[in-house]
C-alpha cells in the first residue's frame, strides 16, 4: 500500500478515535439539562467524564495536526474555508473545557448553573458542527482555483463558498445525526458510568433520542451513498452500522451497558470508517467541478515527511491507547449520588477523609 | 487598518501572547508541584502535602485556561494563514503533530490521573503521574518551539519546483538545529523564572500576612532560589542566543538596537529619547562597545547596520521592504532583559529580608514597599516573556518563514474582512472575560490559603472502606 493510502487510514482512525471517545463527552455534556435535574445529579455527571475529556479531545488536535503533517493542502483549504464555523465550534470548545474545570469552584447555585449551560452549549454546538463540516467534505463544497489560475498546481484550489453555503440540507441532517448519535453514546456511557438514579435516566433518554439517531443515521447515510465512490462497499457498511445501532439500543433495553457501549462505539466506528471508505481517493469534494477535488495525491506532503510521521504514528499510537486504556480501568468504578461527596465548601474537596474523621 | 492580513495579524498575536501568559506559568509550575510531591514523598513532612495541594489547584486553574487557548493555535493556522499552510506543511506539519502524539496525549491523559486520581493509584503511582505530565508539558514546548525555530531559520528543506512548497529532506535539522535548542533553552529559563517569581511572591504575601507561615516560608525560598538561578541561564542563554540570531537573521539584531549605520565596537543603548524610526534616534545612556559583544562576544567587532542590510536583502530578494517596525523591536528587547531582570533583585530581596527564619512585619517604608512589590512582582518575568516573544515574531517581518515567504503572502487568500472581524471581536471578548473569571478564582484560592488537614494516604483510606457506596475522595 502507497503511504499516502496508508496516511488517508491514519486520519480516519484518528477521527474513528475522536468521535468514539470526545462524543460520549459531548452526549455528556448536550445531557446535563435534561438528566441533571439537581446539581448531585450534575455532578456525578460531570465526573464520570472529569478525568478522561481532555486526553480525548486531543485526538481532534492530533487529527488536526497529522492532516496538517500529511495533507496540508487539505487542511489548509478545509480549515480557511469553514472559517466562521470552526470559530464558532473553538469558542464552544473553549467553553466548555474552562466550564469543567472551573464549575465547582466557587460554592454559589448561580455560579454553577452558568457553568452547566456551557457545558450544554459547548458540547450540543461541536457535535451539530461536526456532523456539518463532515457533510461538506463528503457532499462536496464550493471548491475551485483562484481566479486567474489554474487546477493544474492544487495549491491554487480554494473553498470559493460562503458561510451560507455550508448549511446545505444534506451537510445539516449529518450535523443532526452526529449530535442525535453522540446524545445517545453519551446516555449509554452514563448508563455504563454510574448507578442509581441518574443510571435510569440515562436509560430513559438512550432509547428516546437512539430512536430519532437512528432515524437520522439511515437517512444520512443512504444520502450519502449518492457520494460514494464504491458504493458496494459503503452501502453494506451502512447496514453494518445500522444493525449494530439496533443492536446497541436492544443492550440498552436489557440493561447490559457494557455491551450496549461497545456496539455504540461500533456503530461510530462503521459509519464513519464508510464515510472514509466512500470518500477515497478524494478528500475534499467539489461541487463546481469534479476536476477541482483534492485527492490523497494532489494534497499530500512528499515521501519523507509521510515515512516519518508513519513511523512516529506506528510506535506512538498503542502506546497512547494503552495508557488511555489503562486510565478507563483505573477509573472503572460507577459513581452513584450517593458518593459525591458534600460540596467541597470553596472546592476542598481533597480534605474530606479530614472533615468526616 | 482593516485588511484582512492585518486583522489576522492582529488575531494571531493576541490570542498567541495570551495562549503564552498561561503556557510559562504550566511550564514551571508542573515542576514546583512534581517537587514539592517528591519531597513529600522521601520526607514525610506534611507541610510539603499542603504545598502540593495548594499550588497544584492554582496549576489546574492555569492549565485550563491553557488548554483550551491553546487549541485555538492549532486551528488558526489554517483559519487564517492557509497560504503558510500549504507552502509549509511539509516541513512544519511534522513537528506539530509530533507534539500532539507524543506530548498533548501525555500531559492531557496524566494530568487527569493525577487530579481524580489520588485514591485511586498508590501513593508512588499517583506521583509518578504528575511527573509524566511533567515531561509532557516539555516535550510540548520542545516541538513548538522547534516549529518556531523552523520559521526563524529554515533548515532541512528544499523548494520544489513543480509546486512551489517547501519540501522536508532532514527531520534532524528541523528538530535539533540550534536555534531550536537555544529557543527551548531560553524558554524553559524564562518560564521558571515566571513560575518562580509567582511562587515566590505568593509565599512572601502569606509571610507579609504573618499566615501559616512554616507552611509557605520553604515556598517562598524555593521560589526564589529558582528565580534567581533560572535568572543567570535566561542570560546565559538569551546571550547564546543573540550570537545565533544575529548570523542567522542580522537584520533582527539591528533592528533591536536600532543601528541604522553598520559600525565597529557598536554601543548598547540603554535609553532613547527621539524618533527610533529615522535615523536620529538619540541615545542617552549607552555602554560602548556591548552590541559588539552581545552579538558576537568581541567588543570590537563590526554590527551591520539596517541600511546596508536593506540594500544587501534589495540585491538578494528583490525590491521591497525588509526592515521590520524598529520602535517595536528596539523596545521589546529592552524591556524583556530590562522588565525579566526585576524578578531577580526583587527576589534576592525577599531571601535577605526573611533570611535565617526572619519574619518583619514592620510597618515601615521599607516593609510598605516590599508589600507592594510582592503582589506585582509576578508580572514582571510575565510581561518580560511577553515582550520576547513580540521581539522574536516582529523582528522576523516582513517574513514569515525567514527568506522564503512574506507575511502579506501567508494570509488565507479568500478571507473576508467581516470574517475576521467577527472572530477577533469574538476571541478578544472571550477571552477578556474568562481572563477576569481566571484572575478572581486565582486571588480567592490564594487567599485561602494552604488545607489545615490533608489525607496522608488516600488510597489506603479508601481501601479500608469496604463500602459500595464510599464517597470519593476528589470530585468536581
Ligand atoms: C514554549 C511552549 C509553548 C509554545 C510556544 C506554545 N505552546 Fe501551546 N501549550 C504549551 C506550550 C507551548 C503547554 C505547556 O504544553 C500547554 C500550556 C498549558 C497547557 O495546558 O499545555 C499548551 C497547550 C496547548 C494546546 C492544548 C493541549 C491539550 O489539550 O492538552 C494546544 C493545542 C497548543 N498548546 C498548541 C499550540 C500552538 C499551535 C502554538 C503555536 C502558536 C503553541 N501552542 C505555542
Ligand atoms: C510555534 C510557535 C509559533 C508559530 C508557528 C508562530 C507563527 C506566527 C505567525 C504565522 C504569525 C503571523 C504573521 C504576523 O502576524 O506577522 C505570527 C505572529 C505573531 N506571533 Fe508567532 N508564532 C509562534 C509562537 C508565538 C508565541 C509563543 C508568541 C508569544 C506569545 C508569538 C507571538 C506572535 C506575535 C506577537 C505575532 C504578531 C506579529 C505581528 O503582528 O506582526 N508567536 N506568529
Ligand atoms: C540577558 C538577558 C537576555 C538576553 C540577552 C535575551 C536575548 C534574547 C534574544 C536574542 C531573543 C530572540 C531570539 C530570536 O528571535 O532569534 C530572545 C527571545 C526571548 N526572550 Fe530573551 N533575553 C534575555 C532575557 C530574557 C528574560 C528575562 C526573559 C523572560 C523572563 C526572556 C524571555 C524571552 C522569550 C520568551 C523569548 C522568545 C523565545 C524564542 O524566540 O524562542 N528573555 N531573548
Amino acid at each position: 500500500m502507497d503511504l499516502v493510502t496508508i496516511w488517508f487510514i491514519l486520519i480516519a482512525v484518528l477521527w474513528i478515535g475522536y468521535f468514539v471517545l470526545d462524543g460520549f463527552d459531548l452526549g455528556v455534556g448536550v445531557l446535563m439539562p435534561f438528566i441533571g435535574k439537581d446539581d448531585l445529579r450534575r455532578r456525578v455527571m460531570v465526573n464520570t467524564i472529569g478525568p478522561v475529556w481532555d486526553g480525548n479531545e486531543v485526538w481532534l488536535l492530533v487529527a488536526g495536526g497529522a492532516t496538517f503533517a500529511a495533507f496540508p493542502l487539505w487542511y489548509a483549504t478545509m480549515f480557511s474555508g469553514f472559517y466562521l464555523a470552526l470559530f464558532v465550534l473553538l469558542l464552544a470548545l473553549i467553553i466548555r473545557g474552562v466550564a469543567f474545570e472551573y464549575r465547582g469552584k466557587r460554592d454559589s447555585q448561580a455560579w454553577r448553573d452558568r457553568w452547566d449551560k456551557a457545558i450544554f452549549v459547548g458540547s450540543a454546538v461541536p457535535a451539530l458542527l461536526f456532523g456539518v463540516a463532515f457533510g461538506n467534505v463528503i457532499g462536496g463544497s464550493p471548491i475551485a482555483p483562484l481566479e486567474g489560475t489554474t487546477a493544474d498546481n492544487a495549491s491554487n484550489l480554494n473553498f470559493v463558498g460562503n458561510f451560507f453555503d455550508l448549511l446545505n440540507p444534506y451537510a445539516l441532517l449529518m450535523g443532526v445525526m452526529t449530535l442525535t448519535i453522540f446524545t445517545t453514546h453519551g446516555a449509554i456511557f452514563l448508563m455504563l458510568k454510574t448507578r442509581g438514579e441518574v443510571r435510569a435516566a440515562a436509560r430513559t433518554a438512550a432509547l428516546r433520542v437512539g430512536l430519532v439517531a437512528a432515524v437520522a443515521a439511515v437517512a444520512t447515510l443512504l444520502w450519502t451513498q449518492a457520494f460514494s465512490e464504491r458504493v458496494s462497499i459503503t452501502l453494506p457498511m451502512a447496514l453494518v452500522a445500522a444493525v449494530l445501532w439496533i443492536g446497541a439500543l436492544w443492550m440498552v433495553l436489557k440493561g447490559r451497558d457494557g455491551w450496549a457501549f461497545s456496539l455504540s462505539a461500533g456503530t461510530i466506528l462503521v459509519a464513519v470508517a464508510s464515510l472514509f471508505v466512500g470518500l477515497f481517493p478524494n478528500v475534499m469534494l467539489s461541487s463546481i467541478d469534479p476536476a477541482f477535488n483534492l485527492t490523497v495525491t494532489n494534497a499530500s506532503s512528499q515521501e519523507y515527511t509521510l515515512t516519518i510521521m508513519t513511523w512516529v504514528a506506528v510506535i506512538m499510537t498503542p502506546i497512547v491507547l494503552a495508557y488511555q486504556g489503562w486510565t478507563y480501568w483505573v477509573f472503572r468504578k460507577r459513581i452513584s449520588t450517593s458518593m459525591i461527596p458534600p460540596q467541597p465548601s470553596a472546592g476542598r474537596a481533597d480534605d474530606r477523609f479530614a472533615a468526616t474523621k | 487598518m482593516g485588511s484582512a492580513l492585518d486583522l489576522s495579524r492582529w488575531q494571531f498575536g493576541i490570542t498567541t501572547i495570551y495562549h503564552f501568559l498561561f503556557v510559562p506559568l504550566t511550564l514551571g509550575t508542573v515542576w514546583f508541584v512534581a517537587m514539592f510531591q517528591t519531597m513529600w514523598h522521601f520526607t514525610g513532612k506534611e507541610i510539603y502535602l499542603k504545598l502540593t495541594k495548594f499550588f497544584g489547584k492554582l496549576f489546574l486553574i492555569n492549565f485550563a485556561m491553557g488548554v483550551v487557548t491553546g487549541i485555538v493555535q492549532e486551528f488558526q493556522f489554517g483559519m487564517n494563514w492557509s497560504e503558510y499552510s500549504r507552502f509549509v506543511g511539509d516541513v512544519f506539519g511534522a513537528p506539530l503533530a509530533m507534539e500532539g502524539l507524543l506530548a498533548f496525549f501525555l500531559e492531557s491523559t496524566f494530568l487527569g490521573l493525577w487530579i481524580f486520581g489520588w485514591d485511586r493509584l498508590p501513593k508512588k503511582l499517583h506521583l509518578a503521574t504528575i511527573w509524566a505530565a511533567a515531561v509532557g508539558t516539555m516535550l510540548s514546548a520542545y516541538f513548538i518551539l522547534a516549529a518556531n525555530a523552523w520559521m526563524q531559520h529554515p533548515v532541512g528543506y528544499e523548494i520544489d519546483p513543480a509546486t512551489g512548497r517547501a519540501v522536508l529532506n532532514d527531520i534532524g535539522a528541523v528538530l535539533f538545529q540550534n536555534t531550536a535548542v537555544m529557543a527551548f533553552l531560553h524558554t524553559m529559563t524564562a518560564s521558571f523564572m515566571v513560575s518562580g517569581a509567582a511562587v515566590a511572591a505568593v509565599g512572601a504575601w502569606f509571610l507579609t500576612k504573618n499566615r501559616q507561615v512554616d507552611v509557605f516560608r520553604p515556598a517562598m525560598k524555593a521560589g526564589a532560589v529558582v528565580t534567581l538561578v533560572a535568572a543567570v541561564g535566561v542570560s546565559i542563554t538569551g546571550d547564546l542566543f543573540s550570537k545565533i540570531m544575529v548570523e542567522q537573521q542580522p537584520m533582527k539584531m539591528a533592528a533591536a538596537e536600532a543601528l541604522y549605520d553598520t559600525q565597529e565596537d557598536a554601543p548598547f543603548s540603554v535609553l532613547t529619547i527621539g524618533d527610533v524610526t529615522g535615523d536620529s534616534a538619540t541615545p542617552i545612556i549607552e555602554v560602548p562597545g556591548l552590541l559588539s559583544f552581545l552579538s558576537t562576544g568581541d567588543f570590537n567587532a563590526t554590527v551591520e547596520g539596517i541600511n546596508d542590510l536593506q540594500a544587501a536583502y534589495e540585491a538578494q530578494y528583490g525590491p521591497g521592504d525588509y526592515v521590520p517596525y524598529v520602535p517595536v523591536t528596539y523596545w521589546s528587547f529592552r524591556l524583556m532583559i530590562g522588565v525579566g531582570m526585576l524578578a531577580a533583585a526583587w527576589a534576592l530581596w525577599a531571601l535577605w529580608r526573611y533570611r535565617r527564619g526572619r519574619n518583619p512585619q514592620g510597618t515601615g517604608p521599607v516593609s510598605r514597599a516590599f508589600g507592594i512589590a510582592t503582589p506585582l512582582i509576578v508580572l514582571a518575568p510575565l510581561a518580560a516573556s511577553t515582550f520576547g516573544w513580540i521581539f522574536t515574531e516582529m523582528g522576523r517581518q516582513p517574513w514569515v518563514v525567514f527568506g522564503e515567504q512574506l507575511t502579506a503572502d501567508a494570509v488565507s487568500p479568500l478571507l473576508t474582512t467581516t470574517e475576521v472581524w467577527i472572530s477577533l471581536i469574538g476571541f478578544t471578548l472571550v477571552y477578556a472575560i474568562l481572563a477576569v473569571i481566571e484572575v478572581a478564582l486565582l486571588l480567592k484560592y490564594i487567599k485561602q490559603g494552604a488545607p489545615e488537614q490533608v489525607v496522608a494516604d488516600p488510597y489506603e483510606e479508601a481501601a479500608k472502606q469496604a463500602d459500595e457506596d464510599k464517597q470519593l475522595y476528589f470530585a468536581y
